[in-house]
């Protein structure tokens, strides 16, 4: 690595410092903006006066907002959430299995979409203008063209409704054998695959197309490369940066999917919790979930950025 | 010694294709149905008038029933005022300052467009589906909120899209000839910048549209958008899910409206009327 | 057959945006012996890279080939499947791109990528390919034979990709090698040597080529057959010789033409008041960090003095990167100097344009290269060449339009071209549009940026015709950059040669014979000329090459 990219590379994580920085103050200054007093909502309508103003006093309420901001900072900085208004349990161990299943659904769809996608959405723009390309390509605008829930309910309807081999909720908890784990992650992982698979098979081949129609392509075709060469040789290796961030860019689709299918199959993830916790005005809880889906977010297009920056020869 | 080769029509020096028009009727019966719904609704949305729940399609319940008995034909009419109304609100803001934002950074450049960069990308680095989650939250879900808070999520992208295409713009040479003629930063953008972006803009303006009826509509699938006794599209797959599992009409219908609305703007944005350039001189 | 190469009545078309379909090679013939390089000479537009390509069995997206025989070694090119051809491509013929910066892979090595041709047709041995490639190299004058191959594309200079790409052809020892336009995108000084290393490696080989190319005087140097195109149709055949001294047709006449040394005016007033009009001082200017002298780190123009009189035009010549149009966009405020001053018609200038007045911008205007970029594709005509009229003369709708009717009228355009838009103009249309907005202001002195080279050569020809009549009739100064020595001889009364940045020498052109800096003597001497004996002829200093042939 020359003094060239690692400059790059430390522009870069700079600019996601100063990035994660304002997504945590818009995070934190939105939520406090959440209806009603927190106070008199925990201690419910009986309440007295006093009590109310005790609490707010106890919470650091009337502080000004840039003080419990950074106040809520460095908590964070020393692992502490914060203890959820709901139950008075540590955000910390509500958020920790609900995490790990997350992760897991994120982790099996990205396994499982990332290949798939990439495999069609070259073979696509290697077979340009043929029917395999117009079906692949009518079919992920399909894909994008609705909302989440919608794939999610059509693949409701084909594998628990029609067919009735799958569940239509997960439960975790009820897994006890390999068919049993398959049966729960199938549905929600099918739909997600399906989101975000869609999105990076379009810019895939956008990517591909693009790299192909370049003077050096058609130099490899002057020399009498054969078609599958002047992919896998010419055009790939340039198209990688834009594949990667097209991978990051989808991969992020994930969140929003995420909410929707964990809402929808019922799935013990931290989307649903933070669901509820808006539902409940949970102000702790809403601000460590969503600072952990922009952390992730944010984590992914970095790394997307650095390995399109390193991809990239002229700089290497 | 000239022929024409692809299947396309033309008129007026644009070639327009099937996909396009279709698209296009399809956007069009919407936006009709959003601005006339009160008047051409068969049932009021509240009243119940079926004896059953989740009724299958017939005669006089031409859409079936919903899970209260009430029209659903009725209710998916209203649903597109919300829907398209909300949207193509939220969208117009979303475009109109992102777009002016966008240009007024390429043109000016310096710490204005490095500050207001750095902002807006922070700002699009917060998955759109959270951001709408914690601020409708926040601030509730009125009508002007959501359009409001779906505008302010879409600002980034349509800031980020416009800028890009202006710095582009702003690197040619009748930039630098109108710069040194001694013109305004608001001739720039206004004359010599938007008539060259306008096309890509329209574009990105009906892609954010899409996103931003998908985002509308999943915020209130999750009963986080429109609050009853309104409801837009998504709210009423919502409300109707129960009717899922003996697939109900009155779940497949509204998906299906959502459905054919934004793949419609997607295939128009695809197969937009192409200028015929090359006529003779 | 006797000829290597015989096409027959070719035919190729074109599907265009809109989806109609035009002819573009009406019924080519060509033959081409063994060992023979035959070129193909004309305009952009002509249709020569479209037949040159097509000796492949190859037409770029979009055009299709419809008719006619293209026999190539004994094998009809046109009638073979794709697989086929691949398996000729390479191996009985090879190709050199225009741009050789842009068809090298760049994120490969360039031993891998002129090799690769060996792979491909598995010819030989990677080992042997790459002793052979070194060779090749050495053939080919690069420097460093041995250690070029292991860098990036981006990693040499444009010359030297050049030279690689022939590299790339040789390899496979092809019967054929088809060069397109292979030295355009080059300086003077280096087409010389890439010109050269060509001629003797094809020469050493025995190998016939295809040469495409707009320029006559470089074709001269390096073809035994020519063949001219206009319009996709063959305008005449001949032995270089001929061509060159017995030309028929009356296209190749003008093209010829084009190369005679023109008659040039006298100045009535040459010597009697010239007032100097713009005078700069030591300007000194660049990019990068500024020092603590206030001096940029890089230096592109370098305490540069210049004096353009009343009436009168300067010419700046000098090759890519010798600060020529920086320069000019210094004297126009558009990059403003770190270093010296400029005074303008008396008084001096600020620095930088939008602190000038609106009278000293209207005063002085500047017409770039590209009027694809200088015009702005969204306006028609007349919104463009009326906008200046509006801005600093403040005329109403009505003179506007009047005015834009004289303009056109000046830069003899039909007044009807008033609506359309620049993409429906031919490139020196585009030009005279370019001009006439830079008129519509009014100025003193017109800074020229390189504004034929983007034109055929016809057609330039024509452009500084219009520009010295418009001299006469409006008492215009000019200051013309330009890399193209004739073009500037043509037109300037003072010619400035610039290197790095600093001003080498200043000469009058009755005295371009005679240059005294050494840079002078070297760039004028590297102009190629008609006659075909020149380049073999052509002597130069090693000295001199290696101090100043910087690529």
């Amino acid at each position: 690595m020359t003094s060239g990219v690692l400059n790059l590379v430390l522009k870069r994580l700079a600019i996601a410092v100063v990035t994660l920085m304002i997504v945590l103050f818009a995070v934190f200054f939105a939520t406090s903006m959440l209806p009603g007093d927190t106070a008199s909502i925990l201690l419910g309508q009986a309440a007295t006066p006093e009590a109310v103003a005790g609490l707010r006093e106890a919470m650091h309420l009337n502080d000004p907002a840039i003080l419990r901001f950074l106040r809520w900072l460095f908590g964070l900085l020393h692992g502490d959430l914060g203890t959820s208004y709901a139950n008075e349990m540590p955000v910390a161990a509500l958020i920790g299995g609900r995490f790990v299943n997350t992760m897991e659904l994120a982790g099996i769809t990205t396994l499982l979409s990332v290949p798939l996608a990439l495999t069609l959405g070259i073979t696509a723009a290697m077979l340009r203008g043929s029917l395999y390309d117009r079906t692949v390509t009518v079919l992920s605008i399909g894909v994008i063209s609705v909302p989440e829930f919608m794939v999610a309910t059509l693949a409701v309807l084909l594998f628990a409704v029609y067919l009735k081999w799958l569940p239509a909720l997960s439960s975790v908890n009820e897994a006890h054998t390999l068919t049993d784990l398959v049966r729960i992650y199938a549905m929600p992982v099918i739909t997600l695959t399906f989101v975000i698979s869609a999105q990076m098979i379009r810019m895939t081949r956008a990517a591909v197309i693009e790299t192909l129609s370049t003077p050096y392509v058609e130099m490899a075709l002057l020399k009498g490369a054969s078609r599958s060469r002047m992919v896998l040789k010419h055009a790939l290796p340039n198209a990688l940066g834009p594949i990667v961030n097209a991978v990051a860019l989808s991969l992020s689709y994930l969140v929003g999917g995420v909410i929707i299918v964990e809402t929808i199959f019922n799935y013990p993830g931290i989307a649903k919790l933070m669901v509820d916790a808006v539902a409940t005005r949970d102000l702790p809880l809403i601000q460590s979930c969503a600072m952990i889906f922009c952390l992730g977010y944010l984590l992914l297009i970095t790394v997307a950025d650095i390995i399109a920056i390193m991809s990239n020869p002229r700089i290497r | 010694m000239t022929r024409v080769a692809a299947s396309g029509r033309s008129f007026l020096g644009h070639s327009y294709n099937l996909v396009g028009i279709v698209a296009s009727l399809v956007i069009l019966v919407w936006m009709l149905i959003a601005i006339f719904a009160p008047t051409i609704i068969p049932h009021s949305i509240g009243d119940i008038v079926d004896d059953d729940y989740f009724g299958p399609m017939r005669q006089g319940l031409w859409l079936g029933s919903d899970y209260l008995g009430r029209d659903m034909l009725s209710r998916v009419l209203m649903g597109a005022r919300y829907t398209v109304g909300i949207s193509l609100a939220a969208v117009a803001i979303a475009c109109f300052s992102g777009v002016m934002l966008g240009m007024t950074a390429a043109v000016i450049g310096g710490w204005v467009d490095t500050c207001l960069s750095r902002f807006l990308d922070a700002m699009n680095s917060i998955p759109s589906k959270l951001f709408g989650l914690v601020v409708v939250a926040a601030v509730g879900s009125s009508i002007p909120a959501l359009i409001l808070t779906l505008a302010v999520i879409y600002i980034p992208g349509a800031y980020r899209f416009a800028r890009a295409l202006a710095v582009n713009i702003n690197t040619m040479d009748f930039m630098t000839v109108a710069r040194v003629r001694g013109e305004s930063t608001a001739y720039l953008i206004g004359s010599e910048i938007l008539p060259n972006i306008i096309r890509p803009v329209l574009a990105d303006f009906g892609l954010r549209f899409v996103f931003i009826v998908l985002l509308l509509s999943g915020l209130s699938f999750l009963g986080l958008g429109l609050q009853p006794p309104l409801a837009d599209w998504g709210a009423l797959v919502r409300e109707n899910i129960g009717g899922l599992p003996f697939a109900a009409p009155a779940v497949i219908i509204p998906s299906l409206a959502i459905a054919s609305l934004t793949i419609s703007v997607n295939l128009l944005i695809d197969n937009l009327p192409q200028k015929i350039r090359d006529r003779d001189a | 057959m006797t000829n290597l190469v015989e096409v027959r009545n070719l035919r190729i078309e074109a599907t265009t945006d809109a989806g109609r379909i035009v002819e573009i090679i009406k019924g080519v013939s060509l033959d081409i012996a063994n060992g023979e390089i035959v070129a193909l000479i004309g305009e952009s537009g002509s249709g020569k890279t479209t037949v040159a390509l097509s000796l492949m069995g190859y037409a770029r997206p979009g055009c299709r080939i419809t008719g006619g025989e293209i026999n190539v070694n004994g094998k009809n090119m046109a009638a073979l499947s794709e697989k086929q051809r691949a398996r000729l491509r390479g191996t009985d013929i090879a190709y050199v791109p225009q741009s050789a910066a842009a068809s090298f892979n760049p994120s490969s090595t360039i031993m891998e990528q002129v090799i690769e041709v060996t792979r491909i047709h598995g010819l030989m041995p990677p080992e042997q390919a790459r002793k052979r490639a070194v060779e090749l190299f050495r053939a080919l004058s690069l420097p460093d034979p041995e250690g070029i191959g292991a860098r990036y594309p981006h990693q040499v200079s444009g010359g030297q990709l050049q030279r690689l790409s022939a590299a790339m052809a040789l390899i496979g020892d092809p019967k054929l090698v088809i060069f397109d336009e292979p030295t355009t995108a080059l300086d003077v000084t280096t087409q010389i040597d890439v010109l050269k290393a060509f001629k003797s490696v094809m020469r050493a080989g025995g190998i016939a080529g295809v040469y495409v190319s707009h320029d006559l005087a470089v074709v001269a140097q390096i073809a035994d057959h020519i063949v001219v195109l206009k319009g996709g149709q063959v305008q005449e055949t001949g032995t270089t010789a001929q061509i060159l001294s017995a030309a028929q047709h009356p296209y190749t006449r003008e093209l010829l033409a084009a190369f005679e040394p023109k008659p040039r005016q006298a100045h009535a007033d040459a010597d009697a008041g010239a007032k100097p009009l713009l005078r700069i001082d030591n300007v000194t200017a660049g990019y990068g960090a500024v020092r603590d002298n206030g001096l940029p780190l890089i230096r592109a123009v370098d305490s540069v003095s210049l004096v353009v009189e009343k009436g009168r035009n300067l010419g700046i010549i000098g090759e890519s990167g010798c600060g020529k149009s920086t320069l000019a966009r210094v004297i126009a405020g558009i990059h403003p100097a770190a270093a010296g001053d400029i005074i303008f018609d008396g008084k001096e200038l600020q620095r930088a344009a939008g602190k000038r007045s609106q009278d000293q911008l209207r005063e002085m205007q500047i017409v770039f290269q590209y009027a694809d970029t200088a015009l702005n594709p969204a306006k028609p005509v007349e919104d463009i060449v009326s906008r200046p009229l509006a801005f600093y003369h403040g005329l109403d709708r009505q003179a506007r339009s009047k005015r834009v009717d004289e303009l056109l009228d000046m830069v003899r355009l039909p007044r009807t071209l008033r609506y359309r838009r620049p993409s429906e103009l031919s490139g020196g249309q585009k030009q005279r549009v370019n001009f006439a907005r830079a008129l519509a202001a009014g100025p003193k002195l017109i800074i020229c940026d390189e504004i034929t080279s983007a034109l055929d050569t016809v057609v330039a020809a024509a452009v500084i015709e219009l520009l010295k009549e418009l001299q006469r009739e409006l008492g215009l100064s000019y200051i013309f950059i330009s890399h193209d020595l004739s073009v500037v001889e043509a037109i300037c009364d003072e010619i400035m040669v610039m290197y790095n940045g600093e001003r080498v020498e200043q000469i009058t052109p009755d005295r371009l014979k005679a240059p005294t800096h050494p840079y002078s003597k070297l760039l004028f001497s590297s102009v190629p000329k008609l006659d075909p004996t020149w380049l073999d002829g052509l002597v130069r200093d090693p000295e001199l090459v290696s101090q100043y042939g910087h690529r």
